[in-house]
Formats: structure tokens, sequence, C-alpha cells
């Protein structure tokens, strides 16, 4: 009962919306509300993990053929990029919790500097599944899915598909359809955390986050660490998993 | 009788969140939660009204054997439309975008929920989604059943399915924004107080339900977009050309949708809760069961989607191991209908409407369950799968459950969501007439389903017509007592009799506020000192009143 006569409406906090008690309160009101959101977001990302599972099982020798083709530095260079930018990351979560404001824009900028890397990489990727004939069906009219097939004996050529003994092309299909379906929708939330994070720095270079009010800081880096972690469970999943087949 | 202590203010000219504002503006860029869930409750009963002019459809072709008012094309539209609207437009929104979002803040003391913001956008999302499925209605319709099954749905159909699919997409992410306020809403905002184990039911209920919504609907999302996407471009995971699987598409989508059962009722057993013990007058029997057990029914309810696939080609093994747990989800639930008799018995019970739909509640939603376990047998459900003995059980759950939930709870809370008393009588009347209605619309579909009758055709054998003639009878006495209720409730908005704030006499802290309550829910924050469903006795009521003033006194 004290507790509640305690609390004061603390009008004077110009960040405190109207329907809070204090700015705690709001705060972990804030915090609870991601951290369920990012519940479901996993979720979201479970359904296409476990049509992955289901048919990396039921086609191991197609899934590991498709998985050679990706580029493995490309693959890398995005994930060294991705843990970077959670690290600028976490440091401008931390400068605005000690009111640094020149380290924090900083290190937002720094952060959306990496993520916009991030996606030019995966942009040239997806360009080089596209010279490869490897998007699947019709998604691109006109260009449909064909690529040219390495024949046993011939000089390696890194545009050619080579085929692992009881893989099919239509098994590598759908390996390219669920590799275009997570990393597009991986990227789907890339693109939406540079919009936040953009906000955030316009907010943060009008000072409006300090040791007082730093939660839409603190919620954006959740998020942004959660679309790294995906990328974190993607990239040996796609990129790494059957690659020690390529030799025999 | 003034047994209750209040927090609200004197009766003199008082502002409430109706008058508060006026101007169509004040409403449609509104984030008082009251306010969005009457924002809810006029389109829910939009979508209402078109899914139940299906189901008359419905009922009118069945009449007689043959196929002859609609044919077999449009009658596959029919049905597939009723299911879809009745169930993501109304019946999955219905308790908790309406009743949930006036009482969630309400009932423990809040402001509003954590979020208004969000509140108000998920009103938009969800009607964005309907925009989208009645263009597709109105486009050419959607011929896949609502369970979009594929190969059919991505590659056979020859209707909107992509239309109609972005429309559930859409209105699901307003369930998830729902779900999360909730869920926030019930951690972070309750009074001083307002612990754990003082919450109503109904607020257990919706945690519950938040669950759900919160873990099921983004899977049902991605697998429509998926299905989406494979349709559009000829190739995807579920095609069978590429070696896809097309069970993984009912897998997928079972996991939301069986779920999707429980986020329909699990708000009405809270109503109902609420409804048994206020209306016995007595604490509840048992409330750390039946609290827990809506958490269990949730937890449960997502390990039991496979009963769905036992004719569909899924291992005997599986099949035995959903069976078990579907029978295990009948634990909980079984809880819930003990402890509300137990609480009946030598209470003090006055038979209102609202408790006409509860004990109706109970009723028809036994009835429903136990023959869930029937359908959750192995070897019975091979028989009675894709029979009407399906319908009618589900029936059962969805309408006799869900909807005589969200009726008794609409009645009970009406005179506090819009300030006015409805006629009594009349509202006697109706719950009867529904009662009547439905058990004579689906008690028959239970033996024509028995005895062979398919779902989904517009032609039966002519042995089955009198089954038919019956259900069709009921259903039109079930569509006359829900125009009742339509009627008085709009008309009781303007002549009814004003309303107290505590027209029940009861303990809740939303009866402790003016009835319609002002903007801000209470003048000052509550403080709870009392148990939920505490009747005392009024005089004791009155000195435990006189104690919290002179302690909140001495401390100021």
């Amino acid at each position: 009962m004290a507790e509640g006569v305690a609390i004061k409406h603390e009008a004077s906090q110009a960040a405190l919306q109207h329907h809070f008690e204090n700015m705690e309160q709001q705060r972990e009101a804030s915090a609870l509300g991601m951290w369920v959101f990012l519940v479901t977001e996993l979720m979201f990302f479970g359904g296409m993990f476990l049509a992955y599972t289901l048919y990396r099982t039921k086609f191991p020798a197609a899934f590991a053929s498709a998985s050679n083709h990706l580029d493995l530095t490309l693959g890398m260079v995005n994930t060294i990029v991705l843990i970077l930018s959670s690290f600028t990351m976490a440091l401008a979560v931390y400068s605005s919790q000690v009111g640094k404001r020149r380290n924090q824009i900083v290190c937002l900028v720094l952060t959306i500097v990496l993520g916009l890397t991030f996606l030019g990489i995966k942009a040239v990727e997806y360009y080089d599944k596209y010279e490869d004939h490897l998007i699947p069906g019709q998604l691109i009219p006109g260009r449909p899915f064909k690529p040219e097939v390495q024949e046993p004996g011939t000089p390696y050529d890194k545009h050619k598909l080579h085929l692992l003994p009881g893989a099919t092309l239509k098994n590598v299909e759908m390996f390219f359809w669920i590799y275009f379906a997570m990393t597009g929708m991986h990227a789907l939330h890339m693109i939406i955390g540079v919009g936040v994070l953009s906000v955030i720095l316009f907010f943060s270079w009008r000072g409006r986050y300090g040791p007082e009010y730093h939660n839409p800081v603190e919620i954006s880096g959740l998020y942004w660490h959660f679309v790294d972690i995906i990328w974190i469970f993607l990239f040996p999943l796609l990129y790494l998993l059957g690659r020690h087949l390529e030799h025999m | 009788m003034k047994a209750f202590e209040t927090f609200e203010t004197p009766a003199a000219a008082r502002v409430n969140y109706i008058n508060a504002q006026y101007g169509l503006k004040s409403w449609l860029l509104t984030k008082d939660h009251k306010r969005i869930a009457l924002l809810y409750l006029g389109s829910i009963s939009f979508f209402f009204l078109v899914g139940g002019v299906y189901a008359m459809l419905i009922r009118l072709e069945l009449l007689t054997p043959q196929g002859d008012l609609l044919s077999s094309a449009t009658y596959n539209k029919v049905f597939t439309q009723h299911g879809i609207i009745m169930i993501f437009f109304f019946l999955i929104p219905s308790i908790p975008a309406t009743l949930g979002n006036f009482l969630v803040p309400m009932m423990i003391g809040a402001k509003d929920l954590a979020f208004p913001r969000i509140n108000l956008l998920s009103w938009y999302i969800y009607l964005l989604g309907g925009i989208v499925t009645i263009y597709a209605l109105l486009a050419g319709g959607v011929d896949t059943g609502w369970t979009f099954y594929v190969p059919y749905s991505t590659t056979f159909s020859n209707s909107y399915v992509i239309a109609a699919g972005l429309g559930i997409f859409i209105s699901g992410f307003s369930s998830i924004l729902t779900g999360l306020n909730f869920i926030v809403t019930i951690h972070t905002m309750r009074a001083p107080g307002m612990t754990w184990f003082r919450l109503p039911l109904f607020i257990w209920a919706h945690y519950a339900t938040s669950l759900v919504m919160i873990l099921g609907t983004p899977v049902v999302a991605i697998t429509i977009l998926l299905l989406a996407f494979e349709r559009l471009t000829h190739v995807g995971i579920f095609d069978p050309a590429n070696g896809g699987d097309p069970v993984l598409f009912q897998h997928l989508f079972w996991f939301y949708s069986h779920p999707a059962v429980y986020i329909m009722v699990l708000p009405s057993m809270g109503v109902v809760s609420e409804l048994i013990a206020n209306f016995s007058r007595k604490n509840i029997f048992g409330y750390r069961f039946v609290a827990f057990s809506s958490l269990a029914i949730a937890v449960f309810g997502f390990l039991v989607w496979g009963h769905h696939l036992f004719v569909a080609s899924q291992s005997v093994y599986a099949g035995m191991v959903f069976s078990f747990l579907s029978f295990a989800v009948a634990i909980p639930s079984a809880i819930k209908v003990f402890n509300w008799t137990a609480t009946l018995y030598k209470g003090s019970i006055s038979y209102d409407t609202p408790m006409l739909y509860a004990l109706g509640f109970i009723g028809l939603f036994t009835v429903g369950g136990m023959t869930g376990l029937f359908l959750a047998s192995l070897a019975i459900d091979v028989h009675v799968s894709d029979t009407y003995f399906i319908v009618a059980h589900f029936h059962y759950i969805m309408v006799g459950g869900a909807l005589f939930g969200y009726l008794g709870g609409l009645h009970y809370w009406w005179p506090k969501i819009s300030g006015r008393m409805y006629p009594e009588g009349w509202g006697r009347f109706s719950a009867l007439v529904i009662f009547v209605g439905f058990n004579l619309t689906f008690l028959p579909q239970f033996v024509a389903g028995y005895l062979g009758m398919p779902r989904r055709y517009h032609a039966y054998p002519p042995e089955f017509q009198v089954f038919n003639v019956l259900s069709s009878a009921g259903a039109s006495i079930l569509g006359f007592g829900l125009l009742i209720p339509a009627i008085y409730l709009v008309w009781s908005m303007r002549y009814g009799k004003h309303a107290e704030a505590n027209p029940w006499h009861l303990p809740g802290l939303e009866w402790r506020t003016a009835s319609p309550p002002p903007t801000e829910n209470f003048l000052t924050t509550p403080i709870v000192t009392w148990e939920a469903y505490e009747f005392a006795p009024p005089e004791e009521m009155q000195v435990i009143g006189k104690m919290r003033e002179e302690a909140v006194s001495s401390e100021q």
C-alpha cells in the first residue's frame, strides 16, 4: 500500500507518456515489448528453418551441391561485417547510457554503414545467382531456373553447378527457393533495421537520448542483435554444411 | 447497497471516455483503449453479419438434397468464405479485441494498455486485412476451404487465393500486436497491490490467449506468405514436382490453426469464470487451478496439431503421440468445468442474461469437448473424418463456446461500456432462443455426420434430408435470436436506463469506477487490498474501506 502512495506521477519528465506511472515502468514495458516481439519474429523464421531442416534431411546431396555453389568468401565477409555492426550497436547503447553523445552518434553511423555494406554485398551475391540462372521458377519473368551443370572431367568453372551423386536439379531449385526466402526475409529485416536506426540517429543528433531516457536506443539495439543472430544461424546452414562433400 | 468501496467521482456532470471528445477524428485517431475496443466492436459485428449471411446461404442450399440453389463451384466459395470471415475476422478478434481491449487495463487498475499507439495500429491493420479479404470476395471469391490446403490452393484453384491469403496475413499482425500489448500490460502495469494471484481469471485467460497469439500467428503468417509466392511463381517448397511435401503445409498450418481454437475459446472461458463466480456471489472454487489451467491449455494446445493429420499420411506412431496429447489437453478444460460446477454449489445464483449464457457455455462446451475426444481417438477419427460430425463438433466449441462467452460478456459489461442497462427481459428471452436455435442447428449434424454425410458438398443422398431440414430450421431460429440483442443493444445506447457504477454489486476493479469510465479509467491510481471475487458481508467491507482511507490519509 505504501508503495502505491509513494509513486508520484512524474509529469515533469517530458519523455514520460501519460499512462505510465514513472520512467522505470515505461522502460520496463518497452523492453519487455521488444522481447515479446522478438519471440514472434523467432517463430516467423522458425517456419522456414523447419522447412530447411526437413528438405536438407530429405535431399542431402542436392543441398550440399547447391550450398557449395554459394560464394563462401562473400558470406564470410558479410558475417564479419554483421558481427562488427552488432559491436558498434552495443557501443551506441552504452554511450547513450553514460551520456556520451558524440560517441553515440559515431557508433550509430558506423552501425548503419556496416548494415548497408552487408546489404550491398548481399545484392552482389544475388546478382551472381541471377547471372548463373539460379533464381528459382519464374521469380524473375523471362529468366527461369536453368543453371549450367558441370560435366565430370571438364575443367572447373565457378559459374557451373557441380552436382554431387544423387542430386537432382529440381531439388537444387528447392534449395535456392529456401535460400532466397530465408536470406530475403533476413535482408528485409536488415532494411527495416537500417530505417529504424536512421530515425534513432536523427533523434540522437537532436540530443534526445541520455542517461535519463534511452530505451528507444536500447530496444532498437535488441532488434539489431536479433537480426544479426538470425544470420549467425543462416550462414553455417546455407553456406557451410556439406562443404566437405565437395571433393568426394 | 454500497457494499464495495469505489474510486469514482461524485455523480456531478461527469466527463467520461465517450463524451470527452466529439467528432469522427477523435474516434479514428484515438489512443484510448476503450474507444479502440468500440471501433473493434463495430468492425467485428460487420464481419459477423457477412459471415452470417454466408451461413444462411449454406443452410438454404442444404435444405434439399439436390444442389439446386447454388452451383457446386459457388457453394465451395460460400463455405470457404463463411469460414475465413468467421474465424479470422470475427472469432479470433472477438473477445480479446473488444472486451479484452476494454477491460484488461481496467481490471488491473491501469490507465491504458502499455502501447496505445500500437493498439490503434492493430485496429487499422485489422481493417486493412479485412478490406483486402472483402476485395477477394467481391472480385470472385476463394474456394479452397478456409484451410488453404496445397497443392489445390497453389496450383489448381482458379479463385482469388493470394488476395484472401494476403488479407489473413495482414490481419494476423493485428492479433500479434494485441497479444503483445496484453502480455506487456499485464506484466508491467498492474496497480499497487494487484498481485498475480489477485488478478481476475479473465486476465489469466487473456494472458494465456496472448501467448498463443504471439507464438502461433507468425507461423501461419510465413506459411501463407510461402504459399502465395508458390502460387505466384509456380515453384516452391510445397510443390511435389520439386520434391516438396504438401503435408509440410498441413503441419505448419495446423501448428497455428489448432492453437487458434484456443485463441477463440480461452477468452470465453475467462468471461465464464467471471460470470460464474460473480453471479453465484462466491469466490471461484480452486482459483489457482482455473488460472493455471488456462496456461496449461495454451501450452498443451501447441502439441496437438497432428490430430488434424490422422488421415494425411502421418506416421502411425506420430498419430498415437498426438492422440495421447489431445486427450491430455482435455484435462485442464475439464478442471475448469468441474471448478465452475463446484463454484455454483451453494452459491446464491441469479439468472440474469449473462449467467444464462455462462450456464449455456458450460453445457455446450462440454458436448463440444467430449466429441473432441471422439475425434482424438485414432480409429473413430478415420470413420468421421470430413463428415458433419466434425462440423458439429467445432461449431459446438466455436459457437456454443466462443460465441456464448462473447455474448455473455457483452451483456455483463454492457452497463460499463455504454453506461446504459440492456432490457433484462429481452436479454433472457433471446439467450433462450439462441440456445434452442443453436442446439437444433448442430445436434442433428452429429447424427448425420456419424451416419456418413460428408462435409463441403452442396448435394447429398435424400436419407439425410431430415437432419438437414432440422438443422436449417434451427439456423433460422438462431439467426432470429441473434437479431434481438443486435437490436436492443443498439436501442439501449440511447433509450436504456442509466447504469450505476456497480449495477451488479461486485468487487472487481472495473466496477469501482464510473459507468462509463473516465478517459484514464480511474481518477486516482487504485490500491488493491482485496482478493479477486472477495464477497465479504457489506459491513465488513465498510470497515475495511475506512481502514484504508485512514491509512492513505495518514501517509499523505
